[in-house]
């Protein structure tokens, strides 16, 4: 058998481009790539994403495995399963890394289990070990309350990684690099899933993926009407509002508001958390905040372990006079 | 409809964060005292999944659970919130597991069982929060799978599943037979009822050891492990909040803004 070698980021695309977490993913690659004294390579796995070869190339690829097929357009475990063995029997990459999203969550771990080696999932960080090269796969466990190191020896080492963890390269549109096709050898009868319907999630305004300040709201809110003042805040600071869990499970905002382990992961500048105790559950959805401002009546809760810069205090007392005055300095 | 829902039993994800302690070995997570030990909550969307199957189109529910020191207490709940059945797969020789020992011993077991249309798992446990024994199990016995599932309907012999997405749902049609892992959009998971309780109390769990399910010790517990634990740690907290004060809550609030603004926050 031939050896493993290489690092190999499985790209997605959105929107006709790539996907952020693809171009992050390239950027955390190349480097484990030199550490490795390696090749990074991408793959692009879809229907009519032949085009976009080159642009993983000026994001750092120095080759490109494309597999373009009509069956690939929607994810389906049943086809991207078998075609990603089929190019890590290509590849025999040693490192294969691919987005903590709905594909690669799904992904992975079918695929590890397929080639009989394994995956660790949502991994905040992906160095390689200077004396036995293996690949250090560090990821939250026990809902956040700890992070652990784990290292696989069967190849390949198969790890996701959440967004914003890594950084893309500047794109540099004269790199060149070799694009290298496979033929996805799907048979349509041998897929036992069909995607019926896709039904995006309603956002008005920022998306709190993308927002680069969030405003929290939990179980001290205790109304929808009390989530509207967030909101204000939030519009002033031209942000967007999330929640801890009980807001959701009470249908104060929508389920898609929920920021955590099981919720959605957020990088933002700032993050203001009222009336929320700071689970772990909670806090590993938000931690990599740059900045953590709370508001809790409790001095004990946990949340002021976390943040920068605290009031205690009842947050209907708070809120009101901090958007008045913010208001008033913004305008300035 | 055969359902098999794969629980467990963890340290309470909820006990207070500042109970968690890590073992001095550096590999293992201390029990906090006087909390005791809960059915995975993640678990327990996967058995509320299958009652509601079961509500919807009858069927038998049958918990299986891998571990040792099972508590009976703890891991009857699934008996109590409506399940049938309870297997335990109980032995010392099933410690120290990773997603890989896990699935294997499970999938062996739900052989074992034989019979089944649906398997549900949760979408990951709260202890390691790896994400993968559904995938795996589903792998080793061959089945098509859908994760995070917000929603199961059953018709035709068919599972129409709502599966959450990063943009929001998808619908997936899969056969039968096949394994989904729920997600906590499933719904709040069924308080077991008085009748419930006292039905559990006196039903006794099947226990079956590894060579029940014909396993081989190498490939079960630590030694069936593919991934190795280098090191668990509390990441370190700056743990220096600047509180603000003023006089009175309003004062404090425009002293929070003033600060923000100073530091460049905002
Ligand atoms: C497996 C699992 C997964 C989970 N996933 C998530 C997840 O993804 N996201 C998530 O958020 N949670 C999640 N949870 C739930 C999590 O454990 C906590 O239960 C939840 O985050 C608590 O929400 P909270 O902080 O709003 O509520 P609480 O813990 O009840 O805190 C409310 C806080 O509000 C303060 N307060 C009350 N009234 C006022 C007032 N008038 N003014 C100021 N402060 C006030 C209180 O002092 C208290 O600190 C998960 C749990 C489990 C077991």
């Amino acid at each position: 058998m031939a050896e493993n070698k290489g690092v190999l980021v499985l790209c997605e695309t959105k929107e006709g481009k790539l996907a952020s977490i693809s171009t992050e993913l390239l950027g955390g690659g190349s480097k484990l790539a030199k550490d490795l004294g390696q090749e990074l390579a991408a793959v692009l796995v879809g229907s009519g994403v032949s085009n976009l070869a080159q642009e993983a190339i000026a994001y750092g690829a120095d080759k490109v495995y494309v597999v373009d097929d009509p069956l690939l357009k929607d994810y389906q475990t049943d086809t991207y399963v078998p075609v990603m063995e089929k190019v890590a029997k290509q590849a025999i990459p040693q490192v294969l890394i691919m987005g903590q999203t709905s594909i690669g969550r799904d992904l992975a771990p079918r695929l590890a289990f397929r080639l009989n080696t394994a995956a660790s999932l949502g991994c905040l960080e992906l160095a390689i070990d200077p004396d036995s090269k293996l690949l250090l796969q560090t990821k939250p466990v026990y809902g956040g309350n700890a992070q652990a190191v784990f290292t696989t020896e069967s190849f390949p080492q198969i790890a996701t990684v959440r967004p914003k963890a890594m950084a893309p390269l500047a794109p540099d549109q004269s790199r060149k690099g070799e694009v290298i096709k496979i033929d996805a050898g799907l048979d349509a009868s041998a897929v036992r899933t069909k995607v019926l319907e896709k039904v995006p999630e309603e956002v008005a305004g920022i998306k709190l993926e993308d927002a680069e300040v969030v405003v929290s709201g939990g179980r001290g809110i205790g109304s929808a009407e009390g989530f509207q003042q967030l909101e204000e805040l939030a519009k002033l600071l031209k942000g967007a509002v999330g929640a801890t869990r009980p807001p959701c499970d009470n249908g104060w905002v929508p389920a898609g508001a929920q920021v955590g382990l099981t919720g959605k992961i957020v990088t933002p500048e700032l993050y203001i958390a009222v009336a929320l105790s700071g689970s772990s559950q909670h806090m590993s959805g938000c931690s990599s905040a740059k900045t953590i401002v709370a508001i809790n009546k409790d001095p004990e809760a946990n949340i002021f372990r976390e943040a920068r810069f605290g009031v205690v205090g009842d947050w209907k007392k708070i809120v009101p006079a901090f958007t008045e005055k913010l208001k008033e300095l913004l305008a300035k | 409809m055969n359902m098999i829902v794969c629980v467990k039993q963890v340290i309470d994800p909820e006990a207070p964060p500042a109970s968690f302690k890590i073992d001095p070995s550096g590999n293992k997570v201390v029990p906090p005292a006087g909390v005791s030990p809960v059915v995975d909550p993640y678990a327990e969307y996967a058995v509320e999944a299958a009652l509601k199957i079961k509500d919807a189109s009858g069927g038998k529910v049958t918990a299986l659970s891998l571990g040792s020191n099972q508590l009976r207490d703890i891991v009857k709940k699934p008996l109590a919130m409506g399940a049938d059945e309870l297997i335990l797969l109980e032995d010392e020789a099933f410690d120290g597991s990773d997603s890989w020992s896990t699935a294997y011993g499970l999938a062996m077991a739900i052989k074992k069982i034989g019979e089944y249309d649906i398997i549900l798992c949760g979408r990951e446990a709260s202890d390691w929060n790896a994400g993968q024994v559904g995938s795996g199990i589903a792998e080793i016995l061959g089945l098509p799978s859908v994760t995070l599932a917000e929603k199961i309907d059953i018709s035709d012999g068919k599972a129409k599943v709502q599966r959450k997405t990063d943009e929001g749902y998808e619908v997936i049609e899969i056969s039968l037979p096949c394994l989904i892992t729920a997600s906590n959009e499933i719904g709040e998971p069924r308080y077991p009822t008085i009748k419930g309780i006292m039905a559990a109390k006196k039903k006794e769990p099947v226990v079956w050891k590894p060579a029940d399910i014909g396993v081989d010790a190498a490939q079960i517990g630590a030694s069936g492990r593919h991934t190795k634990l280098a090191k668990l740690f509390q990441p370190v907290r700056e743990g220096k909040c600047e509180i603000v004060e003023g006089e009175g809550l309003e004062e404090a609030a425009v002293n929070l803004a003033v600060k923000l603004r100073e530091v460049k926050v905002l």
